[in-house]
């Protein structure tokens, strides 16, 4: 990390503390934007009826928000746990992903590589890859996921205390928390007609199932049968 | 009990998932069907799971305050307000409109 990339020369003092001070920036600004979605999730999880120590084991482990996200809004609806650990998973497989990206980018050795994984998600993923013309990847990488760890797991424990403390979902507006930042992160992956057609159809199977199959199920279902027919046209 | 069940399986799993990457040959990863596939996954789950959430109670269709809510959140994305006010006015709109 040390070692400028050849085709970009030596770097000199005042440039390596340019690119350092940026890193340091947009890590911290980073780490700020996940707050507001680590106090929702904290307090949602608390109207879901999990506790303190289950809330927090989220953030600290499976440490990735939409898994989580969708796991306590399923099981907070009163939704199957096949469904809810079931949709968790299939939101967790691009962190594996960015996994395959990132390991070719900064070719980590030995337990480095467990604890890389363990962190690594669409944030540190997205500043290493941006990263790596300057041949800084390995530090952005490290510096997002240490800001958005703390500054995620503070917000968790911060969300849950005061949900604790508030009124039903409902009275609160909590109860729209969860969906209006899907829909904020979501907005940079539906640039094109077509991945909004996706999104939309994708709903509507979903809704169609609400009445008919046990609750969870219809985000499975939605979400599977939509990639299928997105294959299908495709072909 | 089956609550510290699924949170384990879901830690425990998504942990795996994430190693994976660091594991798997990436040229698995390669071929276009599995790349189109989990680009879009995240894409229907989400919008599969903004859309219940908002339109259902159990079993039932339903549509209260978080209509009020998403509308409002669907406009803000829509001329780029910063994520904070996104999710605070959100949240807002639906506890105004269930208040009425």
């Amino acid at each position: 990390m040390s070692e400028p990339p050849p085709d970009h020369g030596p770097k000199s003092d005042a440039s390596r503390r340019a690119d350092e001070r940026r890193i340091r920036n947009r890590a911290l600004t980073i780490g700020a934007s996940v707050t507001p979605f680590g106090l929702s999730f904290g307090a949602v999880s608390v109207e879901a009826h999990l506790s303190l120590v289950q809330v927090c084991l989220l953030s600290l482990v499976l440490f990735s928000g939409a898994s989580q996200f969708a796991l306590v809004s399923i099981i907070g609806a009163g939704g199957t746990y096949f469904s809810a650990v079931g949709t968790a998973l299939l939101l967790g497989v691009r962190n594996g992903l960015y996994g395959a990206r990132i390991n070719a980018l900064l070719r980590p050795t030995g337990w480095r590589r467990f604890v890389m994984a363990e962190v690594t998600i669409d944030e540190s993923t997205a500043m290493a890859v941006s990263e790596s013309r300057s041949g800084r990847s390995a530090r952005a990488f490290w510096s997002t996921a240490l800001s958005v760890y703390v500054l995620w797991n503070v917000s968790t424990v911060v969300g849950a205390l005061v949900g604790n403390a508030l009124g039903s979902p409902a009275t609160t507006g909590l109860d729209v928390a969860g969906p209006a930042a899907f829909i904020a992160l979501l907005a940079p992956r539906l640039t094109t007609a077509r991945m909004r057609l996706v999104a939309l159809g994708s709903s509507a199977i979903a809704l169609v199932t609400v009445p008919v199959v046990p609750i969870g199920a219809p985000i499975l279902i939605g979400g599977l049968t939509a990639v299928a027919l997105l294959l299908v046209v495709d072909r | 009990m089956k609550l510290w069940f699924g949170v384990l399986i879901a830690c425990a799993g998504c942990a795996v998932l994430k190693l994976a990457g660091f594991v798997v040959p990436s040229r698995l990863l390669e071929s276009s069907v599995a790349r189109r596939t989990l680009e879009a996954l995240p894409v229907t789950l989400l919008s599969a799971l903004i859309a219940v959430s908002v339109f259902a109670t159990g079993n039932h269709l339903t549509l209260d305050s978080r209509a009020a809510g998403l509308a409002v959140a669907l406009i803000l994305v829509a001329i780029r307000a910063p994520f904070l006010v996104v999710v605070v006015a959100a949240c807002a709109t639906a506890a105004a409109a269930h208040a009425l």
